[in-house]
C-alpha cells in the first residue's frame, strides 16, 4: 500500500479498489509527487484495464508511454511500457507500469481504448515493441524501410546510415 | 465502370492540409469510405534529442512542437520539470504566465480561424484574422524578441517583466479585438454559404470522442465539459473566473462556435489577469543547468489545440532520461477517419480545418 | 584555355533586362510550406507585409505553374524525394530559396530523420537564415533574389541552347 495522504480519497480508493479485486497481482506502487503508478504483470493486462474502464470508470488513456532500461541497474527488463489512465469524474490519473524483455510481445489495448491505436504503432516504430491482436501493426513516423528503431538508447542521434 | 472505391492521395504537399500531411481516401463516387492518415514527413525525433540537452536547452525545442501556440508548449514543458524538481514558481510569475498563455490562445485561435475559412472559400477572413493575429505578435515581439517561436517561459517563471507601458499595449490590443471578431463573425455565422458547409458536417457524439480520445475545443463542441484549467488547475488559473463554452451535437459548425468563443473569454481572463497582477519576483531563482534527484512526472496543460502534456523521467543528472510528449493533434486526428465517413469528399477539407492540426505537434 | 566569349550585343543586353524585369516582377512562388516557417510565409503574404507588392501573390498550389520554390521549414529524409519530384516538376526557368535555418542547414536538427540542408538534393540561389526569419528577413532574401535574376543573362540561352543553367 503506497504512502496516499488522506486528503487524496479517490486515488486511495482507486488503489483500494484494484487490489482488492487483482489480490497478489500488483508488483509494486508508488505514490510520489500527486501521481499514483501500479506495476502490473504482463499477463493480466486487458483484465485490469477492463475492471479500469468498466467499473472505476477510467474511460480514457491519456498517453502510452515506452522506456528504455537500457542503462538501469542488473535484474530491471528492458523495456517499461507506462499507460497513463484517467477518469473524468473527480479527475485522476492513475499509472499502469508493466516490464517487458527485449523479445517479448504484448496485448493491444486497441479494443478497450481506440485511441491506443495510433499510440501502439508509435511504439512499435521508436522501439520495437510488438502489439499482438494491432489491427494493423506497422511504422507510423518513419519509412517502411527504415532499419532499426530510434529511441532505443544504443541507437545513435544523428543515425546509421551516415545520412545526408 | 462504376466509381467505386476509387483511392485518392491527398498530400503531402497540398495547401489544405495544414502541413505535410497525406491522407489516402477512398470514395464511392463523392461520398467518402475510408481516411487514412499517413504522417511522418515533419518527423524531427525531437524525443531523442531531448535526451542529449539541459531541461533549459530543451526548452526552446519545444516552441518548434506546436509553432502557432509556441507558449503554451513552453508552459507545458516548464511546469512538468517544475513539478519534478519541486521548483515553486512566485505568483507573479503565475499571472504573467497566464496572461502570455491567454495571448497565444488569442493568436492561435485567429490563425486557425483564418486558415479553415480559406480552407473553406472565404479568402478575405484569412487575411483579416492575419491582421489582428498581427497586433498580438507585435506584443510577443516587444515581451520577448520573436514572434513566432517565442520562447517566453522559462523554468521557473518568466522570461521577462511586464512593465506599465507593456501592460498598456496589451490593453489596448485587447480592446480592438472583439471589434474585429465582429466584422469576422458578421461574415461567417449567418451566412447561408458557411452554414451548408458546415451544420451538420463532420458529426462526432460526446461518448465517441470520449472513447477516441478527442481532448480540447473539438471535445467541448460535442458536449463533454472538460477543461484541464478548471479541472486540474495549473499556474493559479484556479483564481481565475472564466466560463467554458461548451457546444452541441459536435459539427463542424459547433467547434466553429466553440473556439470564437474561448476567444471572448481568453479577452476575460487576460483583463482579470492584468488587473490582479501581484508584485514580487517574475521567475524564481534557478540556475542555467541544475540536476533533478530520479523521479518521473507527467503533467498536462490546455493548449489551444487540446490537452498537451510531458512526461519526464530524470534519473540524477542535469539532462532528462526520457521525455515523451502527449501531443492532442496527434489523437484528434485520428478521429478524422470517424468524422468524414459518409460525408462528401469535398467535406474533408472542412473538417480538417475544424479538427485544427499542426503537424509540428503530430510528428514530433 | 577556351577562347574568351563574345561581348553581348547591344540589343541583347536590352533584351536581358527586359526578360530579367519581367520575370523578377513576377515570380509566382510555389509554398511549399513544410513547418513553423510556412507560418511566417503566409504572413509575409498577408495584409501587413503584402508580398503582394513585389508581384509575388498567386502562391500555386501546383508546381507545374510556378516559378520559384520556397522551401519554408524542416525537410525530412520521407519527406526529400517528394520535394525533389516537385523540383523536377516545376517548368524552367525556375530558382529556389532556403528559408529558415532548418532548410538551409537542418537547423536544431542533427537528428536521424532531418536532411541537413535543402541544397543536398536542390539548387538553392538565396538562403535565408532565421528560426523562423521574420518577414521582413524573407522579403530581404526575396529582394537579393531579384538583384540575382537582374543580373542574370537568359539571352544567353538563344545565342547558345548549351548554356542552359548557367545564369
Amino acid at each position: 500500500m503506497p504512502e496516499i495522504p488522506a486528503d487524496r480519497p479517490l486515488p486511495r480508493q482507486a488503489f483500494e479498489a484494484l487490489s482488492g479485486r487483482f489480490p497478489d497481482s500488483v508488483l509494486s506502487s508508488d505514490f510520489d509527487k500527486g501521481e499514483l503508478s501500479v506495476t502490473i504483470p504482463k499477463g493480466i493486462l486487458l483484465a485490469v484495464l477492463g475492471y479500469l474502464k468498466d467499473d472505476l470508470g477510467f474511460g480514457s488513456l491519456n498517453d502510452l508511454i515506452v522506456l528504455d532500461n537500457l542503462a538501469a541497474p542488473e535484474g530491471k527488463k528492458r523495456f517499461s511500457l507506462l499507460y497513463q489512465l484517467y477518469r473524468f469524474p473527480g479527475d485522476i490519473r492513475i499509472r499502469l507500469v508493466l516490464d517487458l524483455d527485449e523479445s517479448e510481445g504484448v496485448d493491444s489495448i486497441v479494443p478497450l481504448y481506440r485511441s491506443a491505436d495510433w499510440a501502439e504503432r508509435e511504439a512499435y516504430d521508436m522501439f520495437g515493441i510488438v502489439f499482438e491482436g494491432h489491427p494493423g501493426l506497422r511504422r507510423i513516423y518513419l519509412e517502411e524501410d527504415f532499419e532499426g528503431h530510434p529511441l532505443r538508447k544504443d541507437f545513435p542521434l544523428a543515425g546509421r546510415s551516415g545520412g545526408l | 465502370m462504376a466509381f467505386k472505391d476509387i483511392e485518392i492521395n491527398m498530400g503531402p504537399q497540398h495547401p489544405s492540409t495544414h502541413g505535410v500531411l497525406r491522407l489516402k481516401l477512398t470514395v464511392d463516387n463523392e461520398v467518402v469510405l475510408k481516411v487514412e492518415p499517413v504522417i511522418g514527413y515533419l518527423h524531427r525525433g525531437m524525443e531523442k534529442l531531448w535526451e542529449s540537452q539541459t531541461y533549459a536547452q530543451c526548452l526552446p525545442l519545444t516552441d518548434r512542437l506546436d509553432y502557432l501556440a509556441s507558449l503554451s508548449n513552453n508552459l507545458a514543458f516548464a511546469l512538468a520539470v517544475e513539478k519534478l524538481a519541486g521548483i515553486e514558481v512566485p505568483r507573479r510569475g503565475r499571472y504573467i504566465r497566464i496572461v502570455l498563455v491567454e495571448l497565444q490562445r488569442l493568436a492561435s485561435h485567429l490563425a486557425w480561424l483564418g486558415f479553415m475559412a480559406n480552407d473553406i472559400g472565404a479568402m478575405s477572413v484569412l487575411l483579416y484574422g492575419f491582421e489582428a493575429r498581427e497586433d498580438i505578435l507585435d506584443l510577443f515581439e516587444e515581451y520577448a524578441g520573436a514572434r513566432l517561436t517565442i520562447h517566453g517561459i522559462r523554468i521557473g517563471g518568466a522570461a521577462h517583466d511586464l512593465d506599465e507601458a507593456l501592460v498598456g499595449r496589451i490593453r489596448k490590443v485587447l480592446s480592438s479585438v472583439p471589434r474585429r471578431l465582429k466584422d469576422i463573425r458578421s461574415l461567417l455565422d449567418e451566412n447561408r454559404i458557411w452554414k451548408e458547409r458546415t451544420v451538420g458536417i463532420g458529426l462526432i457524439s460526446a461518448s465517441e470522442a470520449v472513447d477516441y480520445g478527442l481532448t480540447g475545443p473539438a471535445l467541448r463542441a460535442s458536449g463533454v465539459s472538460w477543461d484541464i484549467r478548471k479541472s486540474i488547475p495549473y499556474s493559479s488559473y484556479d483564481e481565475m473566473d472564466f466560463d467554458v463554452p461548451l457546444g452541441r451535437q459536435g459539427d463542424v459548425y459547433d467547434r466553429y462556435l466553440v473556439r470564437l468563443e474561448e476567444i471572448g473569454q481568453s479577452i476575460r481572463i487576460i483583463n482579470q489577469a492584468l488587473d490582479k497582477l501581484p508584485p514580487g519576483e517574475f521567475r524564481a531563482k534557478v540556475p542555467r543547468t541544475f540536476r533533478i534527484p530520479p523521479g518521473q512526472v507527467f503533467h498536462t496543460v490546455e493548449a489551444p489545440k487540446g490537452e498537451l502534456g510531458f512526461y519526464i523521467k530524470s534519473n540524477g543528472s542535469d539532462r532528462p532520461e526520457r521525455v515523451k510528449m502527449k501531443s492532442p493533434s496527434f489523437i484528434n486526428l485520428q478521429s478524422l477517419e470517424h468524422m468524414c465517413k459518409g460525408n462528401l469528399f469535398s467535406d474533408v477539407v472542412g473538417i480538417l480545418g475544424s479538427l485544427d492540426i499542426v503537424l509540428g505537434e503530430i510528428d514530433k | 584555355m577556351s577562347a574568351p566569349e563574345p561581348r553581348p550585343s547591344f540589343l541583347l543586353t536590352r533584351l536581358d533586362e527586359f526578360v530579367t524585369w519581367s520575370q523578377k516582377n513576377s515570380l509566382w512562388p510555389f509554398g511549399s510550406g513544410l513547418a513553423c516557417c510556412a507560418i511566417e510565409m503566409i504572413a509575409t503574404a498577408a495584409a501587413r507585409f503584402d508580398i503582394a507588392r513585389f508581384g509575388m501573390e498567386l502562391f500555386r498550389a501546383s508546381p507545374r505553374q510556378a516559378d520559384l520554390f520556397i522551401v519554408a521549414g524542416t525537410v525530412t529524409n520521407k519527406m526529400a524525394p517528394i520535394l525533389r519530384r516537385l523540383w523536377d516538376q516545376m517548368p524552367d526557368p525556375k530558382w529556389a530559396v532556403a528559408m529558415g535555418n532548418c532548410a538551409v542547414c537542418g537547423g536544431p536538427f542533427p537528428t536521424y530523420s532531418v536532411l541537413q540542408g535543402v541544397d543536398k538534393i536542390i539548387p538553392v540561389d538565396v538562403y535565408i537564415a532565421g528560426c523562423p526569419p521574420t518577414p521582413q528577413g524573407l522579403l530581404h532574401g526575396l529582394i537579393t533574389l531579384q538583384e540575382k535574376i537582374a543580373r542574370s543573362h537568359p539571352t544567353k540561352e538563344i545565342l547558345n541552347p548549351d548554356a542552359r543553367n548557367t545564369r
